[in-house]
C-alpha cells in the first residue's frame, strides 16, 4: 500500500515541473495539501492558466470525500486530545482511511488504534514527499521529447477504470470526459471543471432514473 | 515578489484540512445533505475522466488529432482494465507512445 503511492507521488513531481512550478512550490503543494488527485488537478489547471478561484474550487471539490472519511473515523478517536486529532486529520488520505477503517470497526475493541493509524499514515506521508521530489528531479533529468508529462493522464486512467463500476458511474465518466474534451476551447481550464460537474450531475440523475425502472 | 501560487496552495491546504478535520477535529454534528452524499459517489468517475480525456484526445495546431497519444491511451486503458495495476498502466502507455513516436 505504501509503495503503491509512489507512482502517484512521482507523477505529482513531474506534473509540477510540467506546469512550470519551481521545486519549492511543487514540494509545498505536496507538503501543505498532501492529497494526490487534487494536487494533479490543480497543476493541470495552473498549467492551463486557470483563475485561482477555479483551481481552489476544483481541488476542494475533489477532496470533499475527506469529510466522509472524517465522519466515519471520528467516533473511534473522540477520546484523544486535539494535539493527536489535528495531526491525524492532516495525514488523512484514501489509503490511511482504507487501512484503518476495517480495524476500528471490528467487533472487539482494539487498543492503540491511533498508533495503528499513525503507522499507516506516516510512512505514506514520507514516501509521498520523497517520490514527489524524485519525480521533479526525473522530469528535469529526462529530455522533453520523452513526453514524461503523459503519465499524468495515464495515472488518472489507472484511477478511472476501477471507479467505473456501475452504469451510472459509466455515464458520469462519459459525460465528464466528453464535456472536458468539448470544453477544451473554453478559457483556461473551465472545460475540465464544467465537464466534471456535468459528469457528477449525470451520474446522480442516471442513478435516480435507473432505480425507478 | 512572492509567487501568487503560494496563496493558492495555502488556501487549498487550509480548505482540505477543514474537510479532513470536519468531524475528527472540529467535531461536526451536521450531516451531509443526501444529494451531496450521492453526488460524491460520482466525483471519481466524472473528475478522473475529465482529467484523462483531454490528455488523450489532443489536437495539433493545424487541427489534426495526435494519433500516438490516443492509441497509447487506448492500450493503457485496456491494460488498466485487465490488470488493475498502476505501474503496468503507466508502462504500457509510455512504451506505446514512445514506439509510435519513433516509427512515425
Amino acid at each position: 500500500m505504501v509503495a503503491a503511492v509512489m507512482p502517484f507521488g512521482v507523477t505529482a513531481g513531474v506534473a509540477g515541473l510540467d506546469a512550470g512550478l519551481g521545486l519549492d512550490l511543487t514540494m509545498a503543494l505536496s507538503v501543505i495539501v498532501f492529497a494526490g488527485a487534487s494536487q494533479l488537478a490543480a497543476l493541470q489547471l495552473i498549467d492551463a492558466g486557470a483563475a485561482s478561484t477555479l483551481v481552489v474550487a476544483t481541488a476542494l471539490l475533489i477532496n470533499l470525500r475527506m469529510v466522509m472519511y472524517s465522519a466515519h473515523l471520528a467516533p473511534y478517536f473522540r477520546h484523544l486530545p486535539v494535539r493527536w486529532r489535528a495531526p491525524m486529520a492532516y495525514l488523512l488520505t484514501d489509503q490511511a482511511y482504507a487501512l484503518t477503517v476495517t480495524r476500528v470497526m471490528s467487533d472487539e475493541p482494539l487498543p492503540a488504534n491511533h498508533w495503528f493509524y499513525l503507522g499507516a499514515a506516516l510512512p505514506l506521508w514520507v514516501f509521498w514527499q520523497l517520490s514527489t521530489g524524485f519525480g521533479y528531479w526525473a522530469g528535469t533529468a529526462l529530455p522533453p521529447s520523452w513526453e514524461l508529462g503523459f503519465i499524468v493522464p495515464l495515472i488518472f486512467l489507472a484511477l478511472l477504470v476501477p471507479a467505473v463500476n456501475s452504469r451510472p458511474s459509466l455515464i458520469a465518466a462519459v459525460v465528464g470526459g466528453g464535456g472536458a474534451v468539448l470544453g477544451q476551447g473554453l478559457p483556461a481550464g473551465l472545460g475540465l471543471t464544467l465537464g466534471a460537474l456535468a459528469g457528477i450531475a449525470a451520474g446522480v440523475i442516471a442513478e435516480g432514473v435507473l432505480r425507478r425502472d | 515578489m512572492i509567487d501568487p501560487l503560494w496563496g493558492v496552495i495555502v488556501v487549498i491546504g487550509i480548505g482540505t484540512f477543514l474537510w479532513r478535520g470536519a468531524f475528527l477535529v472540529f467535531g461536526g454534528r451536521l450531516r451531509l445533505p443526501d444529494l451531496v452524499r450521492r453526488g460524491l459517489n460520482y466525483v471519481p468517475p466524472a473528475v478522473f475522466a475529465a482529467l484523462v480525456m483531454p490528455g488523450l484526445i489532443r489536437f495539433a495546431e493545424d487541427g489534426t488529432l495526435d494519433g500516438p497519444r490516443l492509441a497509447a491511451g487506448a492500450v493503457a486503458a485496456l491494460v488498466a482494465w485487465r490488470t488493475h495495476g498502476t505501474l503496468s498502466t503507466l508502462a504500457a502507455g509510455m512504451v506505446v507512445l514512445w514506439t509510435l513516436r519513433a516509427v512515425t
